[in-house]
């Protein structure tokens, strides 16, 4: 019998070298030491590409090779933000060099709506302009400067009209994408009425663009079958080839699409990678070519839609200790033009607008308001960052008020014992673990100490002022729409005991197919190079959802391994029967690439790639499908009320800044952050998440500026005038750790947490901080109005306020 | 079309592709080669880093390939991220990368990996101690949206542990080659790239095509063709210029000062500005990327005539000078009668800029930079001021202030100078500058800053100048914005 055969054995064995040399090599490999074994679940191992990534190797869209003759689409963007189309004129555009075909709404065979979840998303414009961006008409030509070249020839006749920019005043006219959604808890106007005093305060939270690396890209082969094979840099897989489907007019299973990999997603790709799937599909049908299409940077940034901004306010009853006992909160999230997933996304700014604190009797009301912008999506976090930015910010106003340090109100308001149910009745599990991790928090960033010193430093420096913040996170983990938590997985093993695992989840960089490899590597006690994932298609497990909400790991690791421990429950039933002498199937185990049976004297082993091709000579199947479906949820829309979260992911982070408060210019100095992420499926890739998400959130509330000009049309539409965080912009102390030794007190994968989501809003100690520096120009007796981000602009203002008002 | 022959990661190469195509748009479409990526097609990213060795320089720097005419190459070594790994094993940059988890998506990965490599390249040739000023420099125009940086600082400390046991193709000598030259004649639209090695090939090229664009790091230049699609077909590129290249000690104007070529970049720069203007050459180090300083040129930042452009308005508060040249010869004049209103310059139509004139600072002068931008690294200027002055017995004299962003032209702010000078050091006197300045500048709103925070934030420069006059043992400013 062979034995198995290794995939890649000497890369394999130089990666394992490789692993080792970090091993306990000082204090830049400390979140990479790997305390197992084997590279299995739990494990720090590298992520799956990390080797092609940095060769160059690593395949995306716009690398993939098509024949010669294929075509090359650009777009005929809308130039203004609210009119009427009363003509479009193409025929120099048609008579451009090298264009073959132009397509617009008449051309379109099938539906012409692609709204992911509700209607409002026409493929191109019929007569009605939403936003500066929409899509006019596309062009397809041998080579993409000829298509773009050819669009600049069209002449557009456009009846402009003023266009609607303002969400506060479109939700006060009811101009809204989708119903306002309210939920309430006990008697919060009587709160309110009798209480010892109430604050208010109100905040501009901006949007955030999600800047990915590799802008939307896709490629669609035409199929004999009169179907397409769609190639996209996309998070939801199978919602394009419903809709891709659907504009063409064929069954799905006429279109399959593949995913290997995006460069980034963050949300960006959920809904909005879609549209040009279709209109590249449908160049495909039309032309028989191989259709090529990605949208140059301002052209991405102008089409395609945002993280909600927001403006939100609040009254909240307090007593004289600062502690919250009921209040009113409004959310109004400035959707764009369409509804797209804003209802979901306003309802989760709704369900975080407590954070980490009981709000007593309360209101929470969300505001869908339309605006003539693109169509707001959704942004890691989904909403959440922004509801929580509004008691965030009031946290700091009450301890202001009642003139407390903001930790000492935050953790007075923190969800404890008898003040355990959200205002959407859920209660909140392991709420202990905010107080642990704060208190943690507290003492190892020396927090006590560092107020003293900052507030001695302030008191003798007039223009450079230092600020302090810890905000807490608690994220809710679990899709909102039930239907959507479930998920579904392949796996084959070939008869020389190699496996191949499809999952639905797609791979956007967050290392989910190593995670998921390590899963069933452990499920099957082999190692990681056994496993392979080869990419996400419709065609191996369909019907998926998003990789969206966090979820890729909980739900698909879930499928993979019911996949895979039903396959290993089947190799067991079978080698009890099958092997000479019968082997034990009581504590029969699969570990280190053998089946093992009995102990002590009687312990046989049988290598897996014998296992595995005796199996297969015996006509024993030996590929599974697996599923899962996330248990317990439920939310009521009628009422407010339910568990619509499996369960909460917490965090906490501290930061100090630097400001000059003559030019708003200011530095992070240190930051320290304890997250949770239950047991860990792989710390190095955990902590990945944590402080990738926390310089994203960093950037939201900062530097990350989205402009418009009067007219509606984006002016800040590349990296040249919107500002993400780069390499200066890391704390010079940056000490980021897991919360070990508190498993999910849910039946998660291995006890594992959700980790996309959560720590994006650690970022918010940044700007709380920035509030923290500016209060000392008052010696902390107001609270500044910060909106975000707090650009240096911004904190200028802001300062210059606050000395003009106390002179 | 010319055909360009340079060494493509050691292997001699030919090329023949239009004058508007960039090493990217080479790379990707015409030899497949999809390592290099484009994230932004502007030079803001860093996604598409290569290195490159001329003739001259002794070693490979980082450029941004998504703005960088592919013509350049001519007879330079490209090494693109294809290029580092050897017989499965991977340069230490790479190696680094992968086991401090460097990647998450990975689509920024091979600039990332190119900048690392040129670091680790000086490293070896030169070792110096890795401060956060220089990881800064050679890492700020790589924009990752997905690691938050930590695992990337992490991969640049301890590359170094190794060396790279470099193929022997890297020490390949250049192919021989002749630059390019242009036809005798040639019709409006014929593409045509052209380089002169001389002051009067460069002059009579000029003459001669009038409408040919003038290229030399191309890092604005070229935003016209990927950003506003326009044809970039008949290119001078002045790069190969020789009298463009130097830096000259000289007296002019009875003043001891330097004549800089006007095609010597920023990087080439920097140790003249270390030496002597210290607080220029911190404003260097937030002058876009060290992509784009590597290949962006002081007589490209004078001659775009940018209202934002970084070094005007520091040149302009020096006193510097600024030499145009044509066939008959060259004048002289004062930066200040350069910039004539927005975008338009005093250059007619033959001329070209040839060199700037750098006055020395005098022994008790003080010069002060001060860029204000919504990010601090890789970012364009929402106000700049520059400050020269001396004290003089408790008396301030030689005043010259000039501001970028604060009018349709960098600008000196001869007022507010006026109100400064031969006055005391007393908040009245800047409070009396600061009303002067309040009045002469008439500031936009745009995208990077409204009317009402440069108006503000201009003057509070100036009372941070007061400050750092009055009150010198206090921290009136971050250093890591301004020195």
């Amino acid at each position: 019998m062979r034995t198995l055969t290794k995939l890649d054995g000497d890369s394999s064995r130089a990666r394992r070298e490789l692993h080792d040399h970090i091993q306990g090599s000082g204090p830049l490999a400390r979140h990479t030491v790997d305390s197992h074994g084997q590279r299995q679940a739990g494990a720090s191992s590298f992520h799956e590409s990390a080797e092609k990534h940095v060769t160059g190797k690593a395949t995306y869209i716009d690398d993939i090779k098509t024949p010669q003759d294929a075509l090359h689409v650009a777009l005929g963007l809308s130039p203004v933000a609210h009119g009427t189309l009363t003509k479009l004129e193409l025929d120099a555009v048609r008579q451009a060099p090298g264009v073959v075909d132009v397509i617009t709404l008449l051309d379109v065979p099938g539906h012409t709506d692609i709204g992911p979840v509700f209607p409002g998303d026409p493929i191109f414009v019929d007569q009605e302009i939403s936003y500066a961006g929409q899509c006019l008409f596309a062009v397809a030509a041998t080579s993409l400067q000829a298509a773009r070249q050819a669009v600049k020839l069209a002449t557009l006749h456009i009846d402009e009209q003023p266009a609607s920019l303002d969400p506060v005043a479109t939700a006060g006219r009811q101009e809204v994408v989708r119903p306002t959604h309210v939920q309430e808890r006990g008697d919060w106007q009587t709160t309110l009425q009798q209480a010892e005093q109430t604050i208010e305060g109100e905040l501009f939270i901006g949007g955030q663009e999600h800047f990915y690396l590799e802008s939307q890209a896709c490629i669609v082969v035409p199929t004999e079958d009169e179907g397409v094979m769609v190639h996209t840099s996309n998070q939801h897989p199978s919602e394009t080839q419903k809709l891709v489907a659907e504009v063409l007019g064929i069954p799905f299973h006429a279109v399959t699409v593949e995913v290997r990999r995006m460069g980034g997603g963050f949300g960006g790709k959920e809904t909005q990678a879609s549209p040009w799937a279709c209109i590249a599909a449908i160049i495909a049908r039309r032309t028989g070519k191989a259709t090529r299409l990605r949208l140059p940077r301002s052209e991405d940034m102008r089409a395609t839609g945002k993280r909600h901004p927001f403006h939100n306010r609040y009254q909240l009853a307090i007593d004289a200790q600062g502690v919250i006992k009921g209040g009113d909160i409004t959310v109004i999230g400035d959707c764009g033009y369409s509804p797209d997933l804003s209802d979901a996304i306003v309802d989760r700014a709704m369900f975080h607008a407590d954070n980490a604190y009981s709000l007593g009797d309360a209101r929470v009301t969300g505001h869908r308001a339309k605006t003539h912008t693109a169509s707001n999506t959704a942004f890691r976090g989904f909403g959440g960052p922004q509801g929580m930015m509004i008691i965030e910010a009031a946290m700091d106003d009450i301890a202001r008020r009642v003139g407390e340090d903001p930790l000492t109100i935050r953790k007075r308001n923190f969800y404890r014992e008898g003040r355990d149910t959200t205002h959407y009745g859920q209660q909140v599990d392991q709420k202990q673990l905010l107080h642990t991790l704060v208190d943690t928090l507290e003492t190892s960033s020396d927090y006590w100490a560092r107020r003293q010193h900052i507030r001695d430093y302030n008191a003798a420096s007039p223009v450079i002022k230092k600020g302090l913040a810890l905000t807490p996170v608690k994220f809710g983990i679990s899709f909102t729409a039930q239907h959507l938590n479930q998920a579904g997985a392949l796996l084959h093993v070939y008869t020389d005991g190699s496996i191949m695992i499809n999952h639905g989840g797609t791979e956007m960089g967050q290392g989910l197919h190593t995670k998921i490899c390590q899963v069933v590597a452990r499920e099957l006690g082999l190692d990681l190079d056994s496993v392979r994932i080869s990419a996400t298609r419709t065609d191996k497990v369909p019907n998926t959802s998003p990789t969206a909400a966090s979820s890729g790991a909980d739900l698909n690791g879930m499928a993979a391994r019911d996949a895979a421990s039903k396959l290993r429950e089947r190799l067991f039933e079978f080698a009890a029967g099958h092997f000479e002498g019968g082997l034990d199937r009581e504590g029969m185990r699969l570990e280190h690439g053998m089946l093992i049976a009995g102990i002590g004297e009687s312990e046989r082993r049988i290598p897996w790639g014998e296992l595995v091709q005796t199996a297969y000579l015996n006509r024993v199947s030996l590929s599974e499908k697996g599923f899962y479906a996330t248990p317990l949820i439920h939310y009521n829309r009628a009422t407010g009320q339910g568990r619509p979260f499996y369960y909460y992911a917490f965090g906490a982070a501290v930061a100090e800044v630097s400001v000059d408060t003559l030019s708003g210019e200011y530095l992070v100095d240190r930051v320290d952050v304890l997250h949770d992420v239950g047991n860990s499926l792989n710390p190095a890739i955990d902590i990945g998440q944590v402080e990738g998400g926390f310089i994203q959130g960093m950037g939201w509330l900062t530097s990350e500026e989205l402009k418009w000009n009067a007219k509606g049309v984006l002016v800040s539409d590349g990296p040249a005038t919107y500002k993400i965080p780069t390499y200066g912009d890391l704390p010079k102390v940056f000490n980021v750790d897991l919360l070990e030794g508190h498993p999910n007190s849910m039946a998660s994968l291995y006890r594992s947490k959700a980790v996309g989501e959560p720590p994006f809003m650690l970022g918010m100690c940044v700007w709380s901080a920035l509030r923290d520096a500016l209060a000392s120009l008052a010696d902390y007796r107001v609270s500044p109005h910060l909106d975000t981000p707090a650009t240096p602009e911004r904190v200028m203002l802001t300062a210059n306020a606050i000395r003009n008002k106390a002179l | 079309m010319a055909t360009i022959e340079f060494l493509l990661n050691g292997t001699p190469t030919r090329c023949h592709v239009p004058s508007d195509t960039s090493i990217l748009t080479l790379l990707r479409d015409y030899l497949g080669m999809t390592g290099t990526k484009e994230g932004c097609a502007s030079g803001d990213c860093g996604a598409c880093t290569v290195a490159i060795k001329s003739d001259t320089a002794p070693h490979f720097v980082s450029l941004n390939a998504c703005i960088t005419p592919a013509h350049q190459l001519h007879g330079q070594h490209l090494l693109t991220v294809e290029g580092l790994a050897t017989d499965e094993e991977l340069h230490p940059a790479q190696r680094a990368m992968v086991e401090c988890h460097g990647s998450q998506c990975g689509f920024c990965t091979p600039g990332i990996v190119m900048s690392l490599f040129t670091l680790h390249s000086q490293q070896q040739q030169r070792p110096a101690p890795l401060t956060p000023e220089r990881l800064e420099a050679a890492l700020g125009g790589n924009l990752c949206r997905c690691t938050g940086y930590r695992p990337i600082r992490d991969a640049a400390l301890s590359m170094q542990e190794s060396s790279w046991k470099a193929p022997q193709w890297v020490d390949a000598s250049q192919p021989a080659h002749t630059p390019l030259t242009a036809p005798q004649s040639a019709e409006a639209n014929t593409d045509l790239f052209a380089q002169p090695t001389t002051l009067s090939q460069l002059t009579e090229l000029r003459r001669h095509y009038p409408s040919a664009r003038l290229v030399a790091g191309a890092t604005d230049l070229w935003l016209e063709n990927t950003q506003r699609l326009a044809l970039l077909n008949q290119l001078i590129d002045v790069t190969r210029v020789d009298e463009l290249r130097h830096i000259e000690e000289a007296i002019f104007d009875e003043q001891p000062g330097w004549w800089v070529g006007a095609g010597v970049t920023y990087s080439q720069l920097e140790p003249l500005l270390e030496t002597h203007y210290p607080a220029f050459a911190h404003l260097l180090h937030r002058l876009g990327s060290q992509q784009v300083r590597n290949r962006g040129t002081l007589g490209g930042n004078i001659a775009n005539a940018s209202p934002i452009g970084d070094t005007p308005p520091v040149l302009l508060a020096l006193n510097a000078w600024v030499e145009l040249a044509n066939q008959d010869g060259s004048r002289a004049l004062p930066l200040s009668d350069f910039f004539l209103d927005y975008k338009k310059t005093a250059l007619a139509a033959a001329e070209v800029v040839s060199r700037i004139f750098i006055p020395q600072l005098a022994d008790d002068a003080v010069l002060k930079v001060w860029k204000l931008s919504k990010r601090r690294e890789d970012d364009i200027s929402a106000v700049l001021g520059a400050f020269h002055y001396r004290i003089d017995d408790g008396v301030m004299q030689d005043v010259r202030i000039a501001f970028g962003g604060m009018a349709a032209i960098p600008k000196r702010a001869l007022q507010t100078e006026a109100a400064l000078t031969g006055q005391p050091i007393a908040k009245e006197s800047f409070q009396a500058a600061q009303r002067a300045l309040s009045e002469e500048f008439q500031p936009m709103s745009d995208v990077r800053g409204t009317q009402h925070y440069r108006h503000q934030v201009a003057t509070n420069l100036l009372e941070r100048l007061y400050l750092s006059l009055s009150v010198p043992n206090q921290e009136v400013m971050l250093h890591a914005y301004a020195h």
